[in-house]
């Protein structure tokens, strides 16, 4: 066996080195690290795209865009699909995914404005109550996925309809009627609590540049931001506390291994199931959170909350470099795929540009990504 | 034909009379196997002989319908393969050791990460992990340049001496290879084979599963060979030779007449 072995390496070696001397294994050891580093980050080719969309507007559109304001305008849509972007990441790393949350968003608005306006609870048990009623909703989701070992498109799909039809349900139940519930306002009016979930943070110090000059402000003083609205925090809190997770704890790497082989991650003592019921509860209380922080704004709810959500989520998701099959991508992708989504959807407005063609970019931009994505996991994993 | 259990102390792992039925399937029908410390037991059949159902319910995924499994001497009986894990029989299967997107670190504490740091922050020690991987992957002899690199950029035998080196770190006592061999071209295999050596040297027990003569013999110190869901015999390597081992395995006489028939090459 050895030497036919020999015979098989002095045959194949001097071909190999004669072909393309810089792939031999010894010589690869320093050259690989700058640029197999970088490849290596999912969320190389999102911040790729958040460049060349960045340079598009800043061509294009009015440089109002790029203002305080401007950025503000941008953020505050992007922050409310980064939200469930992330969520939605961790759970396409997981190996699954949710079509449900736009409804739940629906859905749990619904619960939680009930709970206030209907039931009279107080706005933290409301907030405590729709969260746990989402997880619930969520482990559900999970555990039909995992028990009857369908795929998670289509038992999701079927809980898209079933949460939007009970949403609609569920209004008229509880407005006699009407798809709209309304007077969350008034219920909440100046609960310390709410300002968690709504308005805008950090006032007084926006309020302080202004009489400073640093910012740009009314002619009567006042800032003409007047804080940075609250969801933006959730936003990057929480695109902070997964980024966390996912590279640098246990349940990061279990997250990676069962959405990278199920059957080699169970083997190894990873407990798939668990891991994937509880991301399914996580998706459905970002959507949830994503409803509170809707409602409180608007003060009210509607059967339409949340259409189309859940696309625009995992178009963000893989936009950010997450893989449809599961096992790679990052939540900062995500996190920067929202932002992208902002920008051009708001950008747009600020451009003499039809602001339709925001589908038509949107398509071509998934398209980018799914093909950018796929020759970098055969790059990663040296498949040919 | 030599029994199983005959000499010194109580074999690592032993199974008698193992019977597993799947609804009217029957998989397994009555099979014996031992294996001590520092011995390769390999473990030949044709497809559909009942190894992976053996092995399976060895590694714990499987619960015997009936038949005595024994570790160390003490009767046991594993709800899953955490349990089997846990008294030290760890499985090596064939496609199903490593996933290929992640690095060779996370691959290698995959499900039994080192943390450091208090539950809040409770995470992962990279620096730990990391330092143990490149040394494990040095002491087999493979040059992991970069333990982040993704085990995708291994080559199958790499792959395959990973999962061993994983298992064998996490102490296990008996490793239960699963056709190690059977997707690898000839220098990958003896890659392999050495580092099974290597292991046996260590004073771990090793089952072999494979449906190739050739590398049972070069690696394994006795042979059993099933066919059908039975056992046809466990030999030693001095009592029999290659050929009559591959004979007994394909079935014998069927095997002699497709070799004549084809001229004497298979």
């Amino acid at each position: 066996m050895s030497r036919a072995q020999k015979t098989q390496e002095d045959v194949i070696a001097p071909v190999a080195t004669a072909a393309k001397p810089g792939v031999q294994v010894d010589e690869r050891l320093r050259k690989t690290s700058i640029v197999t580093e970088a490849m290596r980050r999912p969320e190389l080719g999102a911040i790729a795209g958040l460049i060349v969309v960045l340079i598009f507007f800043l061509f294009t559109a009015s440089p109002t865009m790029f203002t305080l304001s401007g950025l503000m305008t941008i953020l505050a849509p992007a922050s409310q699909l980064g939200i469930l972007a992330i969520a939605a990441a961790l759970l396409m790393i997981g190996g699954e995914f949710d079509l449900s949350i736009g409804s739940m968003i629906a859905f749990a608005g619904l619960a939680f404005a009930a709970a206030l306006v209907n039931a009279h609870w107080p706005l933290p048990v409301a907030i405590v109550a729709t969260m746990v009623f989402a997880a619930i909703v969520g482990a559900v989701n999970g555990q039909l996925v995992i028990q009857t070992r369908l795929p998670s498109f289509i038992v999701t799909l079927a809980f898209l309809f079933i949460l939007r039809g009970l949403t609609l349900v569920g209004l008229k139940l509880a407005t006699g009627g009407s798809t709209q519930l309304r007077g969350v306002d008034d219920v909440v009016q100046g609960d310390l609590v709410k300002s968690l979930f709504s308005g805008a943070a950090f006032q007084g110090f926006f309020s302080w540049l202004a009489s400073n000059n640093l910012i740009d402000k009314f002619d009567n003083g006042l800032p003409k931001v007047s804080g940075v609205p609250v969801s933006i925090l959730w936003f990057i809190g929480f695109a902070i506390v997964a980024t966390w997770i996912l590279l640098r704890t246990r349940v990061g790497n279990w997250i990676y291994a069962s959405g990278g082989d199920p059957n080699a991650a169970r083997n190894s003592g990873v407990p798939v199931s668990r891991v994937k019921t509880a991301l399914f509860m996580l998706t459905a209380c970002a959507a949830a959170l994503v409803a509170i922080l809707t409602v409180l704004d608007a003060g009210s709810t509607d059967a339409r909350r949340g259409v189309q959500k859940e696309f625009e989520a995992i178009i963000a998701a893989v936009i950010g470099g997450c893989l449809l099959t599961g096992g790679y991508g990052s939540a900062i992708g995500a996190f920067i795929g929202a932002i992208i989504f902002g920008v051009v959807s708001i950008g747009l407005t600020y451009t003499s540009f039809d602001s339709d063609w925001f589908q038509v970019f949107l398509g071509a931009m998934l398209l980018m990504a799914v093909l950018f994505n796929n020759y970098i996991r055969r790059k990663v994993t040296g498949e040919r | 034909m030599s029994d199983a259990s005959a000499k010194g102390p109580a074999p690592l792992i032993e199974v008698r009379n193992i019977v597993k039925h799947f609804g009217s399937v029957i998989a397994l029908s009555g099979v014996s196997l031992s294996v001590g410390g520092g011995e390769v037991h390999c473990l030949l059949g044709d497809n559909g002989a009942g190894k992976s159902t053996l092995i399976k319910t060895l590694a714990g995924v499987h619960r015997p319908t009936s038949g005595d499994y024994l570790v160390e001497g003490k009767p046991v009986s594993f709800a899953n393969p955490r349990d089997a894990l846990d008294a030290g029989i760890a499985t090596v299967y064939q496609d199903l050791a490593m996933i290929p997107l992640m690095s060779v670190t996370r691959n290698f504490f995959m499900g039994r990460e080192p943390v450091v740091g208090t539950t809040p922050f409770r995470r992962i020690d990279f620096n730990f992990a990391n330092s143990v991987t490149r040394e494990e992957m040095h002491r087999i002899g493979i040059d992991v340049r970069d333990p982040h690199q993704a085990v995708g950029t291994l080559s199958g035998g790499e792959r395959q001496c990973v999962a061993i080196a994983r298992a064998v770190y996490f102490g296990a006592k008996v490793l239960i290879l699963d056709e190690p061999t059977s997707a690898l071209g000839v220098a990958q295999t003896s890659m392999v084979l050495k580092y099974i050596h290597l292991v046996r040297q260590k004073g771990l027990g090793v089952i072999f599963i494979t449906h190739n003569v050739r590398h049972a013999y070069a690696a394994g110190d006795r042979f059993t060979v099933l066919n059908r869901g039975k056992t046809l015999g466990t030999y030693v390597k001095a009592e029999i030779p290659m050929d009559d081992l591959q004979n007994l395995m394909a079935g014998g006489k069927e095997l002699q007449q497709i070799s004549t028939e084809l001229g004497g090459t298979v």
